[in-house]
């Protein structure tokens, strides 16, 4: 049986592992140089540093990862640096590049592990050179040994916030101000849930009251007003705290997320329905708690299924790889299924209350001026999205998001809507008078990502 | 409960939508019924060429009225839907399609569309980002090409405005006469009727004269298109090629569309899915490549096709039936039925009012198949 593993981060290693020792030779591909995953994510080599440095408390459960990549490679048909930009479900096909070079890879059955991206709220100022996602802010720092700036702010919600603001000022930035837009309160009424969490949310309460313990600026339930700057990038950061006063910080740089989306597209390219999650407020493919998909031999784990974390992505991947054995006719572990499904519910129900601490700020897209820009591809301002909602609109009232796509190019550029698509659906919803899941979401195309025209071969052309 | 008017069309793409805006100028009661959104499909998703230059003969008198209409777009819909005079430039790659370029020019003359060859000497000096392979062109200075995704909607607005009633979401699923009315009944139980049945419904048109005992061989056509990140402008005319197996264009905005060959699509059990064929996008970008060569390193950001339906001739079915007095058909446009849409509309609701119309529409006959058999 051909089996194809897309993704090498928590979920893709434990699922390559589960299958290499059901004696399985699957073909694995990862965009990424190295695989790892974005929180694992591995610096270039000449950057190599010590693992407790790269990964704080994380560093045991990134060590063991790799190790478990590094092992697992020369035991599968792995394809690193190979971006897996469309699939075919009927055929069973996945079309590949690899430096320039286009490939096919067919199976029988696939498992994909696409792993997450930032969930961004577009803030007035947001294109700013010196703004960057959480994430990327992160990685520069994880990666390339350097951050975003060196008088940073950090501004969102959910615990990449504390963590990225912790990390940041343990390598030495001058962090001038933490904002959360997320109310004590509602984290508050979360904590009882969060509890369930026992490691993890402890490690959250340490780099909060590291972070207060060194005096570091933290302001609650802010809402964002602007980020300023001058020609050449950041120079503060402007919000209105929880009772309403104007504040500021002056800043270089500025990072910003709101907890993560699903990179789903490669499942949505398979035909794997899709439903509104409330309480992630995201759109996830729909599986069942194994990973099992109704699109036959198609099997999904980790953040790219529905955000989870890098423990449920681990449990996941071998959770998932279990199923599409099982599917198979093998003789799986029935013992160590059950033991994987309890783990995932439990994890599960504490996801709950971590996003209930940290929820989407839908209100803050939805209420954002007309003239902050909304799609940075296209260089689109919120306005012009606005206005599609009405009567009067030349084409007439788009009534959805594809068809408000279709008008007005919002969603239409590089990202393809990854980057603003959450935003504008707010922002159209609240235009309309219709909740948010009534409105639909952006149709997926081939290319998941973009990709380059190279020049075909010479012998080819006639 | 039945709704009852004066006309009813099927179909809400270009051609359904500037009938219904047409048929509404005239002071008709007009229902259109889309299973969709109008223009959700073909008119909907198209390369957005509107181009007379190397139709068919028989489709040229069309064209020309329907050049007229969208000459005219901003007085009757508002807006220009973005449609663009660019000139359309159709490239000859080798002696035998540049004897084939020479050739159209006559039919051209016959039809009053202005064409003009650009020769050997001149088609680098005038282009000087065209590819060697190029040999030779003809510019059609009419032609041009529009944004897809505003026509049909902005037409079925207007429409609106004019009285038409545009029902979107309504999926005709019975289609009956009682001798005197045509009876439609929709997905969820509605009845509507009318005297008068315009067939537009695209592709799907096939089964809707099907239903009145005139079965076509008609078959899904989609075309595989692809679009990059926009750009500095420099392709100014929309592009063709002798055979089509590649056309381009580029918009002010800087993205380079990109279109030829042919996708998937799946159209059994009532299915509308289509999707561009991977081996196919990169077969059409490396054609692109060998007529514009700076498209090397660009980067393609989405890939999309549609549902066009296609006759053996590749001409579409334009008339009245042959079975149902009442009922009018303009489908199966064959993939070239964008620029041809607002034309259609006009055509049609002559032939419905008039009687009569001044296009010649014998070679679109819904009877050709059966004559020749
Ligand atoms: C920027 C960022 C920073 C994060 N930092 C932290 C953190 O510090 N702590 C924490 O607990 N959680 C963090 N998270 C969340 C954490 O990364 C995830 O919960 C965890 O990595 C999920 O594991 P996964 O295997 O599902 O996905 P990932 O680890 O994201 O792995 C997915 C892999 O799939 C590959 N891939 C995706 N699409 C394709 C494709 N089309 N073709 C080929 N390969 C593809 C990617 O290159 C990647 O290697 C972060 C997330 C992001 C996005
Ligand atoms: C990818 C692509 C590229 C193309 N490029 C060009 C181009 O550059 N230039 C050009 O001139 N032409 C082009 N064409 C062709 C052109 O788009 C079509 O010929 C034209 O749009 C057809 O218009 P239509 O109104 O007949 O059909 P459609 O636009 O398909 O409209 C028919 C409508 O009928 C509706 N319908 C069907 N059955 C029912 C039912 N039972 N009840 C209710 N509603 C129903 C459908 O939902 C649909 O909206 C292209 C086509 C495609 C697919």
């Amino acid at each position: 049986m051909r089996i194809a593993v897309v993704g090498a981060g928590p979920a893709g290693v434990r699922a390559v592992q589960t299958l290499v020792a059901a004696g399985h030779r699957p073909a694995w591909l990862d965009e990424a140089p190295d695989g790892g995953g974005r929180i694992y994510q591995r610096p270039p080599a000449a950057l190599n540093r010590d693992a407790k440095m790269l990964y704080g408390f994380e560093a045991k459960r990134a060590t063991a990862l790799h190790d478990t990549l590094d092992a697992m490679k020369p035991r599968t048909d792995w394809r690193p640096d190979t971006f897996v930009w469309h699939i075919r479900p009927g055929v069973k096909r996945l079309q590949t590049l690899h430096r320039g070079v286009q490939a096919v890879v067919d199976y029988d059955a696939v498992l994909l592990c696409t792993g997450a991206m930032d969930r961004v709220v577009p803030v007035p100022g947001w294109t700013l050179p010196g703004v960057t996602t959480m994430g990327a802010a992160q990685i520069a720092l994880k990666t390339q040994g350097c951050g975003i700036g060196s008088r940073v702010a950090f501004l969102g919600s959910g615990p990449l916030l504390w963590l990225v603001a912790y990390q940041y000022a343990r390598a030495g930035a001058d962090v001038v101000a933490v904002l959360d837009t997320t109310s004590f309160a509602t984290k508050a009424r979360a904590a009882f849930g969060l509890l369930r969490g026992g490691a993890t949310f402890a490690k959250g309460l340490y780099y909060i009251g590291w972070l207060r313990a060194h005096g570091i600026r933290i302001d609650e339930g802010v809402t964002p007003v602007a980020i300023e700057g001058a020609g050449s990038g950041v120079t503060g950061l402007d919000w209105r705290d929880a009772r309403g006063r104007a504040q500021r910080v002056d800043c270089d740089a500025v990072g910003i997320g709101w907890g993560l989306r699903p990179e789903a597209q490669l499942a949505d390219l398979a035909g794997i329905p899709f439903r509104f999650d409330a309480i992630q407020h995201n759109w996830v493919p729909e599986r069942d708690l194994a990973g099992r998909t109704s699109v036959e031999g198609h099997y999904l784990a980790g953040d790219g299924a529905g955000i989870g974390g890098a423990e449920v992505a681990e449990l996941a991947g071998a959770r998932a790889a279990l199923a599409l054995l099982q599917d198979a006719g093998a003789a799986v572990d029935a013992a160590e299924a059950a033991r994987l499904d309890r783990a995932l519910t439990a994890a599960g129900r504490f996801r709950v209350a971590l996003e209930r601490a940290s929820p989407y700020p839908a209100h803050l897209a939805a209420g954002l001026p007309d003239d902050t820009i909304l799609c940075r591809c296209e260089g689109l301002r919120v306005g012009e999205l606005r206005a599609a909602a009405a009567e009067e609109y030349p084409a007439g009232r788009a009534p959805e998001m594809n068809r408000a796509k279709a008008f007005t190019r919002t969603g239409m550029g590089r990202c393809q809507g990854r980057v603003c698509g959450a935003a504008a659906a707010e922002i159209l919803a609240a235009a309309l008078g219709v909740p948010v899941d009534a409105i639909g979401r952006l149709r997926g195309q081939p290319p998941v990502k973009p990709i380059p025209i190279v020049a075909p071969p010479a012998e080819a052309v006639p | 409960m039945t709704t009852s008017c004066d006309v009813l069309i099927v179909g809400g793409g270009g051609a359904g939508c500037s009938a219904a805006l047409h048929m509404a100028q005239r002071g008709q009661r007009v229902i259109l019924l889309e299973r969709g959104l109008v223009g959700s499909q073909a008119s909907g998703v198209n390369y957005g060429g509107v181009r007379q230059q190397g139709r068919n003969p028989a489709e040229l008198p069309i064209a020309r009225r329907s050049h007229a209409l969208w000459m005219r777009m901003p007085e009757l819909v508002g807006s220009d839907v973005e449609f663009s005079v660019t000139g359309h430039l159709k490239l000859a790659r080798n002696d035998a399609e540049e004897a084939e370029l020479i050739a159209y020019l006559d039919t051209a003359r016959e039809h009053g569309l202005a064409l003009r060859m650009v020769g050997r000497n001149s088609i680098h000096r005038d282009y000087p980002w065209l590819g060697p392979k190029v040999v030779a062109g003809s510019f059609a200075p009419e032609d041009g090409s529009a944004n897809p995704r505003l026509l049909s909607s902005s037409l079925a607005r207007v429409a609106r405005l004019a009285g038409a009633e545009i029902r979107e979401h309504t999926k005709v699923t019975g289609f009956a006469h009682d001798g005197r009315l045509f009876r439609l009944t929709a997905e969820d139980g509605t009845e509507f009727s009318a005297p008068v049945l315009l067939n537009m419904a695209g592709y799907w048109g096939g089964a809707v004269a099907a239903a009145f005992g005139e079965a076509v061989p008609i078959k899904p056509l989609s075309p595989n298109m692809a679009v990059t990140e926009p750009v500095p402008f420099f392709i100014e005319p929309n592009l063709g090629v002798v055979g089509g197996n590649v056309y381009l264009r580029q918009i002010p905005r800087g993205n380079i569309i990109i279109g030829g060959g042919h996708g998937e699509s799946d159209v059994s059990g009532g299915r509308a899915w289509a999707r561009p064929l991977p081996e196919v996008t990169l077969e059409m970008l490396g054609l692109a490549v060998a007529l514009v060569p700076s498209l090397v390193g660009v980067q393609v950001i989405r890939s999309w096709t549609g549902i066009d339906g296609q006759m053996p001739d590749r001409i579409p079915v334009i008339g009245p039936s042959g079975t149902m007095p009442g009922l009018f058909h303009a489908f199966g446009f064959s993939g070239h039925g964008f620029q041809l849409g607002p034309g259609v509309g006009a055509i049609m609701t002559e032939l419905v009012l008039d009687g009569h119309t001044d296009v010649p529409l014998a070679p679109f006959r819904i009877g050709r198949w059966r004559d020749a058999a």
